[in-house]
């Protein structure tokens, strides 16, 4: 009971940060040095023209009006309009989501299920030759930067070698809408060879983006076990003689991931920040790529949009880690 | 002077660390001495059209890039721009984040609560997706990426040492300094900053490298410096187009950043094992 309502309390917290955060980029769009609405007019417009294009856009009204204008707007849904796809921004915006989504899911994915078995077998043959040669992994992995590395695995397994797609997310126009995850449709409606043509796009970017958060996800789990292995328990069950593999995978690695799921908020941040220029380096068609693009044509109101979306399912995945913490350790649901 | 003489002592016996350092070391060499080290110091702002895309020799160590200047020349001279960047941008957010931090760890009023707030809601969205927005609003330059950074690195600092001044307040020394009758002001200052240093220096020294990391990225989005600016970041992006023929056009200024921010990860590694007990690194189980 006292969880809900720790849970339910979080959730609403979700509204005055959003607004908070509403808030701040409308106050940074709003400080530009330079008039939007002298460079649309052009240098020959009138008075009146001006004058006109200001109540049209609703900038002839003081800030507060138009911030709540602006709020207004939001809580319906209503973005403004696209100048670079010349639709609606939240249209774009939301039948853009999955495709990151997926992205940061299959990475995340792929960083689990290869991260946390490396961290476990470093941790147990500590200073061996493989807990070295995974540490230097762990501290470059978050040295590089993602745009260049996503650039490297480019230039040699799509030029080079030729053996992966250079970019974009499928081969011709892929499966058939359901949920915009392609993975997920493409195997609803039994579709093989797009299925197909979706993982193969999505290795390079997926490794790409589980790169850093695989070295997180390895140095807390190498931590965890440590600190788990020296356990009363663990020695108790080494004492009646339960096999070692059987005491580590089953017993310690469970209060080992204890420290690696409070990391998780962190690593799913790092990841879809990355993911914006992973995107624009494989052309994959996300939430990033439409910002970069935003950037490009200097659409401040579709920026403003991927920064709230941004900050929600930012706020949101961290709320499902604090959940997930909960249930994987009772002591912490109290 | 014994803390000091201690730190290095401490310092010199950890290897991964004084790898760090010395990174640093070539990085801030590099950065006053590009005049002299590079080979071609009037490349960054003249051109060769005629010797574009030549491959490393001995002549242009990583080549020629899209304008035939040498790459290696500009990558020196784009240092001192990194070095820039990070320095000033680590430093106002330090100057916000301290006093925020310290005040409203400090009273227990609608101020504190006002200010944390404020800095969670910057905390909300990744650093990078804020920084964008900002630095898109207000153009392409170095102070804009510089001000892009540090409106959106203060609140990490605030947090950190409004977590620490709530805890230091709670030590005895603390309480008996007001006890004595020390004006809040000398509280924060005297008493509960010098004690907090240690994390703060830790964490400062691994944020030069996330933030030259988050200014590279601004770079290669083209919300740096602009053209013909040697920025590492948007001399990737420049490269892009000649891939893959000019592979080392894309790969040296790569490289120089990995280096750089593996440097101040490695060297806040070190401190942190010292400086820092609590959280030691798990190498030491």
């Amino acid at each position: 009971m006292r969880e809900l309502v720790l849970t339910l309390n979080r959730l609403l917290w979700l509204v005055p940060t959003l607004l908070g955060l509403l808030a701040i980029t409308f106050t940074i769009s709003h400080i530009i040095p330079a008039d939007p609405i002298a460079f649309i007019a052009g240098d020959n417009a009138s008075a009146e023209q001006i004058a006109a294009l200001k109540a049209k856009f609703g900038v002839d009204k003081p800030i507060p009006v138009q911030l709540w204008n602006y709020v207004i707007g939001v809580a319906q849904g209503d973005f403004g309009v696209s100048l670079y796809t010349q639709r609606p921004i939240a249209d774009d915006l939301v039948s853009r989501l999955p495709a990151t989504l997926e992205l940061a899911f299959v990475s995340i994915l792929l960083s689990a299920v290869i991260g946390i078995p490396l961290g476990v077998l470093a941790a147990i043959d500590r200073n061996s030759w493989l807990d070295h040669v995974l540490r230097v992994f762990t501290v470059s992995g978050l040295a590089i930067a993602a745009f260049w590395l996503a650039i490297l695995f480019q230039l040699l397994f799509a030029m080079e070698l030729g053996i992966t797609p250079l970019q974009g997310r499928v081969d011709g126009w892929g499966p058939e809408p359901v949920t915009g995850f392609f993975l997920i449709d493409s195997a609803w409606t039994g579709d093989w060879e797009t299925f197909r043509s979706v993982a193969h796009h999505m290795i390079l970017p997926a490794v790409t983006l589980s790169f850093p958060a695989m070295a997180t996800v390895m140095r807390f789990t190498r931590a965890g076990v440590l600190d788990a292995i020296n356990s009363n328990y663990v020695d108790y069950q080494n004492a009646m003689g339960v096999p070692r593999r059987v005491v580590v995978w089953r017993y310690v690695l469970r209060n080992a991931l204890i420290g690696t799921v409070t990391q998780l908020g962190l690593i799913f941040g790092n990841l879809i920040a990355n993911a914006v220029v992973v995107e624009a380096v494989f052309d994959w068609p996300g939430l990033g790529l439409y910002a970069v693009n935003s950037i490009l044509q200097s659409d401040y109101n579709a920026i403003m949009g991927f920064t709230l979306v941004m900050g929600a399912v930012f706020i949101i995945a961290n709320l499902l880690v604090d959940i997930s913490h909960g249930l994987i350790d009772p002591r912490e649901a109290g | 002077m014994e803390t000091a003489r201690f730190l290095l002592r401490k310092l010199a016996a950890d290897r991964t660390a004084a790898l760090g350092a010395l990174l640093i070391l070539l990085l801030i060499v590099v950065a006053i001495a590009a005049p002299i080290l590079s080979t071609h110091p009037q490349d960054v702002s003249e051109f060769n059209p005629p010797g574009r895309l030549q491959p490393p020799s001995v002549e242009h160590f990583f080549g020629t890039d899209r304008m035939g200047s040498d790459v290696y020349s500009r990558i020196l001279f784009g240092a001192r721009i990194t070095i820039a960047i990070a320095v000033i941008a680590i430093g106002v957010s330090v100057l916000i984040g301290i006093p925020v931090g310290l005040v409203a760890g400090y009273y227990r009023n609608w101020v504190s609560d006002a200010l944390m707030r404020i800095s969670d809601i910057f905390l909300a969205v990744p650093q990078i997706v804020l920084a964008i927005a900002i630095a898109q609003t207000l153009g392409p330059s170095i102070e804009n990426v510089i001000l892009a950074l540090s409106a959106t690195y203060w609140p990490f600092w605030a947090r950190l040492v409004y977590a620490e001044t709530r805890s230091a307040l709670n030590e005895t020394y603390v309480e008996a300094s007001i006890a004595l009758g020390a004006s809040p002001g000398r509280v924060m200052l005297f008493h509960v900053l010098p004690n907090i240093s240690s994390s703060l220096i830790v964490r400062t020294t691994i944020g030069m490298g996330g933030t030259i990391l988050t200014a590279a990225t601004l770079g290669f989005l083209g919300l740096g410096p602009p053209a013909p600016s040697p920025e590492w970041g948007r001399t990737i992006a420049e490269s892009r187009e000649f891939l893959p023929e000019a592979w080392w056009y894309a790969t040296a200024p790569g490289l120089a950043i990995f280096l750089v921010v593996m440097g101040f990860n490695l060297f806040g590694d070190g401190l942190r094992d010292i400086l820092d007990p609590r959280t030691r690194r798990s190498s030491d189980g």
